[in-house]
């Protein structure tokens, strides 16, 4: 398929809106509106942003550490994300989860998560629940897309997972965004091959690599996985080459980098990649740079009310221990 | 009333909760047709009746548990099993940072409805196969964590469990399995965090749960015939615990010993014994007592094994030391 000109820009905005929240949080945190640690996703905007277009609001994905940029891309409100991050009671989970755990489950995210291939299973198992309720669903069953790194596939969660999702051809889609760093160390001293796709045969499932920073190329195999999963045949992996701009957290000394190597996946920011081809459709500047705008007074805003929002009562620590009783000490 | 097996308990809730509802959803290792269905055959049966509803899953305990709640979140009603209490410890990630953190750390935006059904404690097969992880379990806010010891209370709570929106652990004792005891044939209910007394006595509390309670109760009837009335108080649920009951039964006897199969140090028996000082400090005419299992790696030998665990006598003698104020 080829995407039409009004699809591009929905996603270059999107895209900008990762950027420029990341890089505004960043700024606040500097400034103490923000107290904790953040794992900035500057940089793999494309992976967010063409991954979940191929889903629908049904359809549910599983988040990470470095989670801002999957939540803006299925929908989040980055007013709810800001005063999360902030600590705020109005936050998206009052206060309670901050960068790591900030979620939405109502648009189908089954929550962020500060355990690298913590989320892996919790998307097979959505996977799972939507194979046995969906079997006459007009369209086919509802996918769930499971997020994480390349330091993830190293984990054991992530083979027990994949393993499981192979066995019961689950409608489920492994998105790794191979940014070719895990923490401090390189990806290719953590794992024994280099090409993480080829991994997708060990759990008997087709596996691609795709231009990370490319959001259509990333898109076309995401819905191409969507519509696999749909028809009932089954799980796919897809490893999308990307880069983070930033540390693996902010401030990170990035000691294990050199300065070239950042500068040259510089050269292929998606975002100036996406708005040259905007440009060659015939996009105007003027539409662009107003789009953009938009985007800042958005972000604007949110910092905004995160900073006007009230910090929860200290009592409020207590509160949904169990789902039920939804408050008090219970032990 | 008729008599029936731990184990029939525990299937006939499953049966009852599965025809009931038709998101209860069964997996684990070999809980198909292996040994009958399951390893201790609790699920016998069941994938005939419930085609579809009862999955055998590979070795990969991380999974079972992290699919289960992706499951739950996505509208099922998982009931996992692991085929013994030491392999949870592949899926402690998924217990502890996962499960039990989801309603909180999202603030009650969603509900985690599952139970992780797991045969715990001494079972002849040493060191990595017998151990009790129930304080374990016990100390992690957001868990629900229970331990029957009758095929009554196992019934009444497994059914109680799946019906739970919170995620539940629930610990079935590997000696237990084939034990007898009535079940009613009509439906019935027990609340998960109430204890139960199993015996009503004047003289010292017993706090206990699981086999302990079937060594406590052998113990107060020996106990009986020199005199010393016993209480027992049943925990059933280690988390939430019902402190209550506790100290309603140490403010009436004014002893109170505690009586576990796992390890002395960081027990439960320590919290329970902290929480009886620290609350009913002044009814105490005798500082409480703990009998627990010594702390060792279980050894094979039949004879290690026993020397390492507690039974009715050491109940007892603990009981007439207290009673002799031996402390």
């Amino acid at each position: 398929m080829e995407p039409t000109t009004e699809w591009l820009l929905e996603r270059y905005r999107l895209m900008v809106l990762i950027r420029q929240f990341e890089l505004r949080a960043i700024e606040e945190r500097q400034r103490g509106l923000i107290p904790g640690f953040i794992h900035p996703y500057v940089g793999q905007e494309a992976c967010a942003v063409g991954a979940c277009a191929a889903l629908t609001r049904e359809d549910v994905i599983t988040s990470t550490h470095r989670g801002h940029g999957h939540l803006i891309a299925k929908g989040g409100d980055v007013r709810l994300m800001m005063a999360e991050l902030a600590a705020r009671k109005t936050g998206y989970c009052a206060g309670k989860g901050g960068s790591l755990h900030m979620t939405d489950f109502d648009l189908g995210i089954l929550g962020a998560n500060g355990i690298v291939a913590g989320g892996i299973p919790m998307a097979v198992g959505a996977a799972l629940a939507f194979k046995m309720q969906d079997q006459r669903r007009p369209g086919g069953t509802r996918v769930a897309l499971a997020f994480f790194g390349d330091g993830a596939t190293n984990q054991g969660a992530f083979h027990e997972a994949l393993n499981l999702a192979g066995v019961w051809k689950l409608p489920a889609i492994f998105f790794c965004e191979n940014n070719l760093y895990g923490e401090g160390t390189p990806q290719h001293k953590q794992g024994a091959i280099t090409q993480l796709s080829a991994r997708a045969a060990a759990y008997g499932m087709p596996g691609v690599t795709v231009d990370g920073n490319d959001v259509v190329a990333v898109y076309q195999a995401t819905a191409e996985a969507v519509a696999r999963a749909r028809r009932g045949e089954g799980p796919s992996f897809i490893e999308a080459l990307t880069y983070r701009f930033r540390g693996h957290y902010e401030g990170d000394p990035q000691v294990y980098r050199s300065r070239e190597e950042v500068a040259a996946w510089q050269a292929r920011d998606p975002i100036p990649r996406l708005r040259a081809l905007l440009s060659a459709r015939g996009v105007r500047e003027e539409q662009i740079a107003a789009l953009e705008r938009e985007v800042e007074q958005q972000i604007e805003a949110a910092v905004q009310f995160a900073r006007e929002s009230p910090l929860a009562d200290p009592q409020e620590a207590l509160i949904g221990v169990y789902g039920d009783t939804h408050g008090g000490a219970v032990f | 009333m008729p008599e029936i097996t731990y184990r029939e308990a525990l299937k006939r809730a499953l049966r009852e909760e599965m025809q009931r509802d038709p998101t209860v959803v069964i997996w684990g290792e070999d809980v198909v047709a292996y040994a009958g269905g399951g390893a201790y055959g609790v699920t016998a049966g069941l994938a005939k009746e419930f085609p579809g509803r009862v999955r055998d899953t590979p070795i990969a305990e991380e999974a079972i548990v992290g699919v289960g709640l992706g499951a739950a979140m996505g509208g099922l009603r998982p009931v996992c099993e692991i085929m013994t209490v030491n392999f949870t410890l592949v899926a402690w990630d998924q217990i502890v940072n996962h499960v039990a953190k989801q309603s909180h750390m999202f603030n009650g935006q969603i509900k985690v409805p599952m139970v992780i059904r797991t045969p715990n404690g001494h079972g002849r097969t040493a060191a990595t196969h017998s151990q009790n992880f129930d304080a374990w379990f016990a100390s992690i806010p957001s868990l629900k964590v229970v331990a029957p010891a009758t095929p009554y209370d196992a019934k009444g709570l497994l059914k109680t469990a799946i019906r739970d929106d919170d995620p539940v652990i629930f610990l079935e004792h590997l000696q237990l399995y084939s034990t007898r005891g009535e079940v009613p044939d009509e439906e019935y209910l027990i609340p998960i965090g109430e204890a139960d007394y199993k015996r009503r006595g004047k003289d010292l509390s017993i706090i206990t749960w699981g086999r302990m309670t079937i060594e406590s109760l052998k113990a107060a009837r020996i106990l009986a015939e020199e005199g010393i009335d016993v209480e027992i108080v049943d925990l059933r649920t280690l988390r939430p615990l019902d402190v209550p009951t506790i100290l309603e039964s140490v403010r009436k006897t004014n002893r109170a010993i505690v009586v576990e199969e796992g390890w002395r140090t960081g027990g439960l028996g320590a919290e329970i014994a902290a929480t009886i000082q620290e609350q009913a400090f002044n009814y105490l005419d005798a500082p409480v007592a703990r009998v627990a299992g010594l702390e060792v790696p279980m050894p094979y030998a039949r004879n290690l094994e026993r020397a390492t665990i507690p039974f009715a006598e050491d109940v007892v003698e603990a009981a007439r030391a207290m009673m002799r104020n031996e402390y």
